[in-house]
């Protein structure tokens, strides 16, 4: 009796615990389980907890048309609190203690890459929503976001053919995505016939404020008597203040302009972006695109997240053609059978937002059209330029010396993520 | 293979002859009535891409109308719209469903459209910088000084030999001496890229070389190589400027420094008194920062919404109340948990630490974990110049702010009798309890003043970065670094503290990069504290046993 009772009162503190993390993970058995693994706290949490937010509409909505395979879809968000080494932990969770069919999470490249090995060992699906350096290819990972020739080489193509810039800034976060992303768009410049003392790379620390020294040496730099721009990798809240400082140096959008890979709605709402007319970003979809699928996406999260000022994002695209592709893929496979559906997936094609159909790759990446679009002064992007048609994700760059020679392509008789085709080898460098 | 390239247009012969008829028609009618001829033109700027809306605006141009400078104005502000139906531009304002259009030439009213009816024509960089160009050409010779000033610039970065004969125009007509003087320097710039005489350059180049600065550097710098007189006077004033700019770059370094370490004060300082004089480890300092940046934006949402005439004061208002915050929170912390816990560093360490990130994710929750904006009032926006110096409002009145804020803390603790008795609590406890002062309330006290200067300290930074959850981390480290490298316990110490390390990292910075100028900053203050573990003011006597 007695130790009947303790064991109760431990199962109801381990409930107490874990409920707050594993929402619903003692609920009914009939359900198909998504796991949401995105930062809720610590200074990711600006950008991923809407991703999360996200992620429930879309499972909100997919049980409103009646589930999938006949079963309700049920979410559980677990928080890896933006530190790396959680992530592993708390995805190894999802899947080991309950038992989700897949994964959508992970924002910086380090969290991925923490995580890649349980997605191996445990065979699970992760649907990655943000654009990143390339240069890897997994059999179990789904890269909906952009890689670099998919944002960084047709903003660069754009500045060069419409604004005729021939000196070039580039400055980034001093972490691993600015770091691949500068060392493609250097070997693309130089490709181009831009000398290297026209290149200035220059790298900050996370979180970066005092942007002081760094704006008026692009103003020096800029003012050598030939077109600059800066290509901006910087990541996350250290873009406030540089653009701040920017305006307040008076550099304007049209004599240096700043093409940015990082910034989008959901950064600028914290901004008055009066002082930024004109400077652009790169990125596969803006909330003011306008498409019949745009207007219906917007108008249902703004009621399903009950506040009509919160904007949407590319990440947020990224996760909705993910979501509809998994989705699509299990209907294909007729099971959630990681295996079936990593088989499944490839040649699936669903709607985007921008009004075209974006397709799963053999490569494990998507087709994606490219915007160029300008800061208006409502914090919202107008396209300028966008890509003729779709562009594929490359994975392994081709301006890279390490990675030109290597293919990904899953299927079948390849399975392989790094073919090397002048050795005619699966495995080079990379996973 | 190639046959499109031989396709010929088949015009058949009756067209050609209307087409010619149109163009006689056409060519005599310019110059009599401008309105009637301007308006193709208008229309052209809404036909087609961004290419031929740019030979637009310089056909507009070109025809000197004074009309035009309102044109290309309402173009480049985005409210000129094409209506769909015939292709006539309009300038367009929002109005009750619709816009209520507006005829760019005569100004007159043209009725409203439905939203679906019209587009605006849009302009990227490269229409904006050829619609500055162009307006500047227009409007040099406006009767409003400030419309002179800022046509003159932008003709001396763009203009060409073509602008050299209304340049004189305007120099000829002009009264006021400082626009006059960049008129000159503007001609003496269209002159360097006309084909006139090697005498006028030389004339063009010396004017040119008493302007200095990185814009002049690059006018004249492709000549400096060339021989002749024109190449030898290039080349001493590229050496004149440059040696110029190395000494302004050394006045900016020093500038920049004098900046970071006003703003590393404002955070260290409230630090000093809790950390320096009363001997608590406050991993909560930060925190107390960010109450003060959120409790400014909610004094401006406030005011938007109920006060907007008050906006340029809201940083005013914000001041007192983020103290007040601040310091009642910070007096919390010291009642709640502080108290028990003197004399454990490890402890305090350990339980502020926890109540940083309870204040963190209390902050994300009830204002959400994205930065919250924060506007500037317009006496904080913009810049001047300096010499060659942008020294930026915001940045100069933080400076005065954190002075003023260390000023008047000097003068609590030296003059008042709360900072008298703070003095006598910290020195010698034992003995200020004799003399009957209430210790328990001495420290709550103190702990409030620090935290509420923290609190200050975050209205300043809410102008220079994120109002976010975690604004307060990115501080606390540089505040511990600041008072322990100036001396803990000394409020002066701190403030030689934060500005040798300010000016320190932006002398560092353009040589290493600002990742490895903060690195070197650090081994520098390591290497420091070894020599002098008690920082650079220690202090001396009976007080550093206490």
């Amino acid at each position: 009796m007695f130790i009947n009772r303790n064991a109760a009162w431990s199962a109801l503190a381990a409930a107490a615990i874990s409920a707050p993390l594993a929402t619903g993970a003692f609920a009914q058995e009939d359900t198909i389980k998504v796991g949401i693994l995105h930062s809720l706290s610590g200074t990711m949490a600006i950008s991923e907890t809407t991703l999360k937010d996200t992620m429930l509409f879309l499972i909100d909505e997919q049980n409103k048309k009646g589930g999938l395979l006949g079963k309700k879809l049920e979410a559980v968000v677990v928080d890896p609190a933006s530190d790396w080494p959680l992530f592993a932990e708390k995805a190894r969770e999802l899947i080991e203690v309950n038992k989700v069919a897949a994964v959508f999470g992970c924002w910086t490249s380090v969290s991925r890459k923490s995580v890649l090995p349980v997605f191996e060992e445990l065979n699970n699906l992760l649907f990655y929503p943000v654009q990143y350096e390339g240069e890897e290819s997994q059999r179990n990972v789904f890269y909906t976001g952009a890689a670099p020739n998919q944002q960084a080489i047709p903003a660069v193509d754009y500045l060069m053919n419409e604004e005729g810039v021939e000196r070039w800034v580039l400055a980034g976060t001093d972490y691993v995505y600015p770091q691949t992303t500068n060392k493609i768009l250097q070997a693309y410049l130089k490709a181009k016939g831009v000398a290297d003392e026209d290149i200035m790379i220059n790298y900050t620390p996370f979180g970066h404020s005092d942007w002081q020294t760094i704006v008026s040496d692009i103003k020096a730099f800029g003012s050598a008597g030939k077109k600059t721009a800066v290509v901006s990798t910087i990541n996350g809240d250290a873009n406030v203040p540089f653009y701040k400082e920017l305006a307040n140096q008076g550099i304007k959008a049209e004599d240096i302009p700043v093409v940015a890979f990082s910034v989008g709605e959901e950064e600028l709402a914290g901004l008055d972006t009066a002082p930024l007319v004109g400077h652009l970003t790169a990125w596969n979809y803006f909330q003011s695109v306008d498409t019949p699928e745009n207007a219906d996406f917007i108008a249902k999260w703004h009621e399903y997240i009950k506040n009509d000022k919160r904007v949407t994002n590319d990440p947020m695209e990224a996760h909705y053609i993910g979501f509809n592709m998994w989705v699509k893929a299990v209907e294909k496979a007729g099971t959630t059978d990681p295996d079936a559906v990593i088989d499944a997936i490839v040649g699936v094609s669903v709607p985007n937002l921008s009004g075209g159909y974006s397709a799963m790759m053999p490569n494990h990446h998507i087709t994606k059209p490219v915007l160029i679009g300008e800061i208006q002064d409502d914090g919202q992007m107008e396209t300028v330029w966008q890509t003729p048609g779709l562009v594929v994700g490359d994975e392994w760059s081709d301006y890279l010396p390490d990675s030109k020679d290597l293919i990904s392509d899953w299927r079948a008789p390849m399975s392989c993520g790094n073919f090397n085709v002048a050795t005619g080898k699966c495995g080079g460098k990379g996973t | 293979m190639r046959r499109g390239l031989r396709w010929r247009p088949h015009i058949p012969a009756s067209l050609r002859t209307a087409l010619a008829i149109l163009l006689l028609l056409f060519i005599p009618s310019a110059g009599m009535t401008q309105t009637a001829d301007l308006r193709p033109l208008v229309n052209a700027l809404g036909a087609g891409g961004y290419n031929e809306t740019d030979a637009a605006i310089q056909e507009l141009a070109r025809t000197g109308d004074p009309a035009v400078a309102g044109i290309l104005e309402a173009l480049g502000a985005g409210n000129l719209y094409t209506r769909k139906s015939d292709g006539e531009v309009f300038i367009a304002s929002r109005a009750s469903g619709g816009f209520a259009l507006t005829d760019p030439l005569t100004g007159a009213s043209a009725g409203e459209a439905a939203s679906g009816a019209v587009e605006r024509i849009r302009v990227n960089n490269r229409l904006r910088r050829t619609i500055r160009t162009a307006y500047g050409a227009l409007t040099l010779l406006s009767p409003d000084a400030g419309m002179r000033r800022a046509a003159t610039q932008s003709i001396f970065q763009s203009g060409d030999a073509d602008s050299i004969p209304l340049l004189d125009e305007a120099i000829a007509a002009e009264k006021d001496g400082s626009i006059l003087r960049l008129m000159r320097e503007a001609r003496a710039a269209a002159v360097l890229k006309s084909d006139l005489s090697d005498a006028d350059k030389v004339e063009a180049i010396r004017t040119l070389s008493a302007r200095g600065g990185r814009e002049t550097l690059a006018l004249i710098a492709p000549l400096a190589g060339a021989g002749g007189e024109v190449g030898a006077a290039a080349t001493t004033a590229v050496s004149t400027i440059e040696s110029n700019l190395a000494l302004w770059d050394a006045g900016q370094n020093v500038w920049y420094g004098i900046s970071l370490g006003s703003v590393l004060l404002l955070a260290a300082i409230g630090l000093a008194i809790t950390f320096g004089v009363m001997g608590v480890i406050n991993m909560a300092h930060g925190e107390m920062v960010m109450l003060g940046a959120y409790t400014t934006f909610v004094v401006q949402e406030l005011i938007r919404a109920h006060a907007p005439w008050l906006f340029d004061w809201s940083l005013t208002i914000a001041v007192p109340l983020a103290f007040l915050v601040a310091a009642l929170v910070g007096m919390a912390i010291e009642r709640g948990v502080i108290q028990f816990l003197y004399g454990r560093p490890l402890e305090t360490l350990l339980a502020t630490w926890g109540i940083s990130l309870i204040l963190q994710q209390t902050v994300r929750t009830i204002f959400g974990p994205t930065n919250r904006q924060i506007g500037s009032p317009s006496w904080m926006s913009g810049s001047f110049e300096l010499g060659q110096l942008t020294i930026t409002y915001s940045r100069l009145w933080i400076v005065v702010f954190a002075l003023a804020v260390f000023l008047l803390l000097i003068l609590i603790l030296r003059f008042t009798a709360f900072g008298l008795q703070m003095r006598a609590v910290t020195q010698n406890r034992p003995m200020a309890s004799a003399m009957g002062i209430r210790t328990p309330w001495v420290d709550a006290l103190t702990f409030g003043l620090g935290s509420g200067i923290a609190g200050i300290a975050g209205v300043a930074l809410s102008q220079i970065d994120n109002v976010s959850p975690n604004l307060g981390q990115a501080y606390i480290i540089d505040s511990f670094m600041v008072v322990v490298f100036g001396g803990v316990g000394n409020l002066w110490g701190t403030l030689v503290g934060a500005l040798t390390l300010g000016i320190a990292n932006k002398f560092l910075e353009p040589y290493a990069g600002a990742v490895v100028g903060k690195i070197l900053v650090l081994v520098f203050i390591i290497l420091f504290i070894q020599k002098r573990p008690r920082g650079l003011f220690a202090l001396k006597g009976r007080a550093v046993e206490a």
